[in-house]
């Protein structure tokens, strides 16, 4: 298997403070990766900065083995939901046909190629019927598998999805995490920040375990144990033992 | 009818009639991009800012439209600048910058030329339009239309979703200082007909008049062009008939429009969210 993200020594800060510190590793493709760390961890800083969507002050990125800027087509990325402005005028088939913007290039635009395409991504998320309501109207979990489309729509070789299950309902939690499940047979490369380490075993292949620097990288076995778990979640931990939680 | 007779027999009026249709459409457009990014008080600082350009073009004696652009677009510039290296935030340092031009600007006309054209730069006069600037409005109307054809997907993306803009590798900012270009066009186009200091409603009144009614980007758009055009007849309509000053005839009745649907349209006017509302809430009552 090929490697498709390899991060070396990354530094990132916010305003002087530092927010991820020497955290290095790569990942294989046809992979489901969970980014898992407690609150302000660097989760989302670190996806961003393997998209270049933030400066960083030292580090390198490679997606499969070349710059970035040259790989952006390659790479799908689902943000957080909340940074969407709902109430733009836009159609939900319309929405998916950002996706293939990318491959059309400066001044071209989609036609009907790219429309039954996009008709196709969305059947993939149980989305066609809606193709035609403003996106505003959707509830969460119809709006998450909508962007997931989106990044279909892109046949990209790397899908970076920021905490996509937060505040969605449970049939649409299920139907992204096996269409997931789905793109990584096919070999695809699927990263996810996620925060709810209940279902971090069922999802995940391996885990990278983050505290501001990287804690653990590993299967998901390896990287769920007490003794590892504890060195991410110290603080959370010590506030647990101090109001009386027994350990 | 008296109108229609007018309009067949004297020149100015026909030039008038054919620049605010142009402007009522290239303000259109370009301010349906203005509102749905946020920046409408960006679009009222650019059309302020072109005020010492033009009489800085008096100055050198070339048309007033160079110099415009050129002062526009220092300030979309500066702004930013400020904004971006400093603790300052976007809405003060719009403020500072444009009140800056503005101020330059009136020192400027009143050492150059006499007060009766500060006024007409200020509040437009629209019947005093020349060939030479119908020509130019149709120019910018044709150039707006032609650049907002060709970068309709990167202007959708960069205002919808800049982060996935920023994924795709989109230059942001050079799309941003784009559609200042067109902002600063469209203003300078629309000094004769509204003048400075309404400019910024024939930018963005039509189009969230528009943006009121659809739900569809590009009917936003062909809307906001219709509405910023039927403004301007009838405007110019009324101005004539009972001698108002032609900017604000326009920008009333533009003004009237959106009243109209803010209260009556289908899909978010005030009138059917009340009545939908209503509807939702007996119907929670009868399940219970």
């Amino acid at each position: 298997m090929t490697t498709s993200i390899e991060v070396s020594d990354l530094f990132v800060s916010y305003f002087g403070k530092p927010a991820v510190s020497g955290v290095r590793f790569s990942i294989r493709s046809g992979e489901l990766v969970g980014i898992i760390g407690p609150n302000g961890a660097g989760k989302s800083t670190v996806l961003k900065a393997i998209l270049h969507l933030i400066p960083f002050d030292k580090g390198e990125v490679k997606i499969f083995g070349k710059k970035v800027k040259h790989m952006r087509k390659k790479m799908a990325y689902v943000p957080q939901r909340s940074e969407i402005d709902w109430d733009f005028p836009i159609h939900v088939l319309d929405t998916v046909l950002i996706g293939t913007y990318p491959e059309l290039g400066l001044f071209r635009r989609p036609g009907k190629k790219e429309k039954d395409w996009a008709m196709e991504c969305l059947k993939q998320v149980g989305m066609e019927k809606f193709y035609k309501h403003q996106i505003g109207e959707l509830s969460g979990g119809q709006q998450q598998r909508v962007f997931i489309a989106r990044a279909l729509a892109q046949r990209a070789e790397i899908f970076l999805l920021d905490e996509p299950f937060v505040g969605i309902d449970m049939t649409s939690e299920e139907m992204i995490i096996q269409l997931l499940k789905r793109l990584r047979d096919e070999g695809k490369t699927i990263v996810v920040v996620h925060h709810d380490l209940s279902k971090a075993n069922d999802y995940f292949d391996e885990l990278i375990l983050l505290n501001k620097e990287l804690i653990h990288m590993g299967s998901t076995e390896t990287v769920l144990q007490p003794s590892i778990m504890l060195k991410a979640y110290e603080r959370e931990l010590t506030f647990l033992k101090e109001i009386g939680v027994e350990a | 009818m008296e109108f229609l007779d007018a309009l067949l027999e004297y020149n100015f009026l026909q030039k008038a009639l054919l620049t605010s249709i142009m402007v009522g459409i290239i303000c259109g457009i370009v301010g349906s991009f203005i509102i749905l990014r946020g920046m409408s008080l960006m679009g009222d600082a650019i059309s302020h800012a072109v005020l010492p350009g033009v009489a800085i073009s008096y100055m050198l004696g070339i048309n007033f439209f160079f110099g415009a652009i050129f002062t526009g677009l220092l300030t979309a510039i500066g702004i930013g600048f400020i904004s971006q290296n400093s603790r300052i935030k976007h809405d003060t340092s719009i403020g500072i910058m444009f009140t800056a031009a503005f101020a330059l600007g009136i020192i400027l006309i009143t050492l150059l030329k006499s007060s009766t054209d500060l006024y007409h730069i200020l509040f437009g006069n629209v019947l005093a339009v020349r060939t030479t600037d119908m020509w130019i409005t149709l120019i910018v109307g044709v150039i707006v239309i032609g650049a907002i054809y060709f970068l309709y997907k990167e202007l959708l993306l960069t205002s919808f979703d800049p982060t996935i803009a920023m994924a795709y590798g989109l230059p942001k900012n050079l799309i941003h200082y784009i559609l200042m270009t067109l902002l600063t066009m469209a203003t300078v186009a629309s000094l004769q007909t509204v003048g400075i200091v309404l400019v910024v409603a024939m930018l963005i009144t039509p189009a969230a008049t528009a943006y009121l009614i659809t739900d569809r980007l590009s009917t936003m758009i062909t809307l906001s062009a219709i509405i910023g055009a039927c403004s301007s007849i009838i405007g110019l309509y009324f101005s004539f008939i009972y001698n108002l000053a032609s900017g604000a005839a326009i920008v009333v009745v533009a003004t009237a429009i959106f009243l109209l649907a803010f209260f009556l349209s289908p899909k978010h006017g005030l009138l059917w969210r009340s009545f939908r509302s209503k509807a939702n809430s007996i119907s929670i009552k009868k399940e219970m």
